[in-house]
């Protein structure tokens, strides 16, 4: 077990050092922007003697490499720095939204992940039949669409024709957990739609180039029934590209969601980057990049985990 | 079980497995084309037939159509008929099959490591069967499997099987796979090859457990192998296959004494190429010689351990020993790609420097390779011509026509009409084509010294005699100097002049082939000479007799 210690030090360290790299391009890349923040911030009116002095104030008059130094020891301790627009600490600002982001990213989660590999292991299994290609045409129409285009779909039929689900996801602190999960349902849904088809593809293909394998001919040799040679067999040796494609999935919940936010009025992350990066507000713009660059990292890093623990060479070692 | 008079006329014993008339068909990517062109065979209860022929013969096809399945890619042709103890297997249920399959009819793969399921311990695996059809509940079943492990001599019976398939070695997994075939006291067996990835010293271990176990259940059992030697041991009754069709059936001893059919006496013959020994110049310096070479991979233990031997010019120095022993490391050390620890190469008394990036074209050029698997050691997108003509360019500055001229010298040299395969890619040659190719790429860089890292083994036995006698006159005709590093004694026998024989990494005996294969041996080439199946039925018998049925492979350490 010490080696598997090892191998999760040793990745958790370069995850770390990827997230260093990530701030410093974050960094300077907004430095690189053109133009001057303090100017954009006070308009065209503003005075020379105004202009220096928010500089002064911003601390834009230290070289560059003393900011980000100052900004990287904020990020640290939660501390992202003031909103340049409303002046609003940056970390309440996106604390609540996060939050919301991660329920919604969640709530897709836990219907998507079983349901696209309970549908990838029957396709699996009934592979070359009309129900994979049924399947596999439904999945890939979802995926090719953009998503906008199925919430709107989704808000016709749902909300405006049935009046099953509200069409707007409004949320209010003193909601009950089932009100909560019924009126973020469409958006939900609408995710999950998305992406079920990479999942649930991958997780077809992982099974089916092992069905190949000298052991699964040797289990069916055995009398093994179909069903159980794919479950029990061809499965726990398929999990590690499996549980990668998952974790992308999962990292694309979190940060590929604005458009469906949009859509249904959601309070979550994406649409404060949005509305950040349209009022220049760097230091939100900032913050939110580098929650969406530790997110990948982390949920990455659990993928290389899950897969070196799925592998019973390294498990039980010799 | 090799007598054959077990089965005497009169005596006869019920039929087991009948196969009539049976006909497959293999897809090749555009159209069905037939690959068994009418078998039949009967097998009796408690028989053992052997089923032999080259690759392409039909042998596992056959073996796999005994329990009605189809592997990918075949289909078995309807007016065939499959009858296993009275059910037609050909028009059954794909749900009555299946309920035969690992209860009646079992199967035993050529390669157990890959045969096993590397998520799931052995046992899990040993049960699965029993469990699944209800004959044992898992307990019992575990306490079965336990028992045959112990029965097959495997090392701590009680709790090897608790283990994952990649902690057991290659023999035990073998016969492990014998065990869990024998879960459900089956009524057949198909060994599928089931020695022929092993060490000789492994193989007896694993003959003599599948002998002892078929025996003791008194199972029927159909033993498909390359190795004639191996079948005699083993089966009451031999069949010979060729391109999917008989070519004759006997009872093994008069297969083995009067093979009635010309194809069959050349499977016999083939075993008889030798070359006269050569014995090495007088006062001549070594081309290469390998002095006190320690090595190991990237923070590993030491792999090579103190290895000297010299090679002349001209002569053909063998390299013997199991898998494991360093033979290919010492190969990687020769040319450069694993720089030593301690010890250095001379070239012609020149020491070679360790590193290949650090040689000169003229020393690179001396040394080439040809590999195992041709399948691999050739890109399957680039033409012959090419493949032979880049060393040739690369080494010798050769261009345009008289590029050209070398590539036919080349394939004219080792047998194949220049106008016919110059443009050719290697997917369209046979195996036996591929590795003239790979030698021709040796050559092409007009090399003093080849290595050959196990040319022949991936070959069958026709094909790779004709190897060894293109590499023969090759030698004469260049004055080539091999190191050939093989397992197969038979190989050695044909072509070496010198010996060198390896165990974890140290060479422990070495000199003239003659004197190696006489005794006194070391006690090491002792036990791998006597381990080489002979073809005399008794072979095996005699020898267990001899060394005690708990003092083979594994165990009869030296």
């Amino acid at each position: 077990m010490g080696d598997i210690a090892s191998l999760v030090a040793k990745r958790l360290g370069l995850g770390l050092l990827t997230l260093l790299v990530i701030s410093v391009i974050i960094f300077f890349m907004v430095e690189l922007l053109p133009g001057d923040i303090a100017q954009a911030v006070l308009g065209q009116g503003a005075t020379e003697e105004n202009v220096a002095a928010l500089r002064e104030r911003m601390g834009l008059n230290d070289p560059a490499p003393v900011r980000y130094f100052q900004w990287l020891g904020g990020a640290l301790t939660g501390n992202f720095g003031e909103s340049i627009v409303t002046g609003e600490r940056v970390s309440s600002i996106i604390s609540e939204r996060f939050i919301n982001t991660l329920f919604l990213a969640a709530y897709a989660a836990v219907i998507a992940v079983p349901f696209a590999i309970v549908l990838g292991i029957v396709v699996a299994l009934l592979r070359n039949t009309l129900f994979d290609r049924v399947a596999n045409v439904l999945t890939l129409t979802s995926i090719s669409s953009p998503e906008f285009f199925l919430g709107y779909i989704l808000i016709l039929y749902l909300a405006v024709k049935t009046s099953m689900f509200p069409a707007i996801a409004s949320l209010s602190g003193d909601m009950s957990f089932g009100e909560l999960l019924h009126r973020t349902f469409l958006p939900a849904l609408t995710l999950v739609l998305v992406v079920t088809a990479h999942m649930m593809r991958m997780t077809r293909a992982a099974i089916i180039n092992l069905l190949a394998s000298p052991y699964i001919e040797m289990a069916r040799l055995k009398g093994t029934p179909p069903w159980k040679v794919i479950v029990k067999h061809a499965l726990p040796n398929a999990w590690a590209p499996i549980i990668n494609v998952v974790a992308l999935n999962l990292a694309y919940l979190i940060t590929g969601v604005v458009l469906v936010e949009v859509v249904f009025v959601y309070p979550g992350i994406g649409q404060s980057l949005v509305d950040a990066v349209s009022k220049r507000d760097f230091p939100v713009v900032q913050a939110c990049c580098l929650i969406f660059a530790a997110t990948f990292i982390l949920l990455n890093l659990a993928a290389d985990v899950g897969a070196i623990l799925t592998n019973p060479r390294l498990r039980h070692p010799k | 079980m090799t007598d054959t008079s077990a089965i005497a006329p009169g005596l006869k014993k019920s039929v087991l497995l009948k196969i009539r008339d049976l006909k497959i068909d293999g897809y090749t990517g555009e159209t069905w084309v037939p690959i068994i062109k009418g078998v039949d065979l009967t097998l009796h209860r408690g028989e053992v037939m052997g089923l032999i022929g080259e690759s392409g013969a039909g042998k596992s096809t056959i073996g796999a159509a005994a329990m009605g399945y189809a592997r990918d890619g075949t289909r078995i042709n309807p007016g065939s008929s499959i009858e296993f103890d009275g059910i037609e297997l050909t028009t059954s249920t794909e749900a009555d099959k299946r309920a035969l399959r690992g209860s009646r009819i079992a199967y035993v793969a050529q390669s157990a490591a890959a045969s096993f399921n590397p998520s799931h311990k052995l046992i899990d695996q040993h049960t699965e069967a029993p469990v699944h059809y209800r004959i044992k509940k898992r307990m019992e079943a575990q306490e079965d499997a336990i028992e045959l492990y112990e029965r097959l001599r495997l090392p701590n019976p009680g709790e090897i099987g608790f283990r994952y398939p990649h902690q057991v070695s290659g023999g035990q997994l073998q016969r492990a796979m014998t065990a869990m075939a024998m879960s459900c006291r089956p009524d057949l067996i198909i060994f599928d090859e089931p020695t022929t990835a092993l060490d000789v010293t492994t193989q007896i271990e694993v003959l003599a457990a599948i002998r002892d176990i078929v025996d003791q259940f008194n199972t029927a059992a159909i033993y498909i192998t390359h190795d004639l030697a191996v079948v005699a041991q083993m089966a009451d009754t031999i069949k010979v296959l060729l391109k999917g069709e008989e070519v004759e059936q006997q009872s093994t001893e008069k297969m083995l004494a009067s093979p009635k059919e010309e194809y069959t006496k050349s499977l016999w013959a083939v075993r008889s190429f030798e070359r006269p020994q050569k014995a090495r110049p007088k006062d001549a310096t070594p081309l290469i010689s390998v002095k006190n070479i320690d090595a190991s991979y990237t923070g590993g233990e030491k792999v090579l351990d103190d290895v000297s031997f010299d090679i002349y010019p001209g002569m053909t120095v063998a390299v013997v020993g199991e898998s494991g022993s360093g033979k290919s490391t010492t190969a990687r050390v020769i040319t450069g790609l694993l720089p030593p620890s301690k010890g250095e190469v001379l070239f012609k008394g020149e020491p070679l420097p360790p590193k290949y990036t650090d040689r000169s074209k003229d020393q690179l050029r001396q040394a080439q390779m040809i590999y195992q698997m041709a399948d691999t050691a050739l890109n399957p997108k680039v033409r012959i011509s090419e493949i032979i003509g880049r060393p040739a360019q690369f080494y010798s500055g050769l261009k345009g026509t008289a590029l050209k001229s070398r590539v036919d010298e080349l394939l004219d040299l080792i047998e194949l009409e220049p106008s016919k395969y110059y443009d050719r890619f290697p997917p369209e040659l046979s195996g036996g084509q591929k590795q003239r190719i790979g030698i021709a790429r040796a050559l092409a860089a007009e090399p003093t010294f080849i290595i050959c890292d196990e040319v022949t083994s991936a070959l069958d036995q026709l094909v790779a005699e004709g190897i060894l006698k293109l590499l023969d006159r090759l030698q004469s005709e260049l004055d080539l100097a091999y190191m050939f590093i093989t397992h197969d004694l038979a190989t050695v026998r044909a072509i070496a002049d010198e010996v060198v024989v390896m165990q974890h990494g140290k060479v422990v005996e070495q000199g003239p082939k003659e004197e190696m294969f006489t005794p006194p041996h070391h006690p090491y080439t002792d036990l791998l000479l006597s381990s080489v199946p002979e073809m005399d039925p008794n072979w095996l018998t005699t020898l267990l007799e001899e060394r005690g049925v708990d003092n083979v492979g594994e165990a009869a350490d030296v």
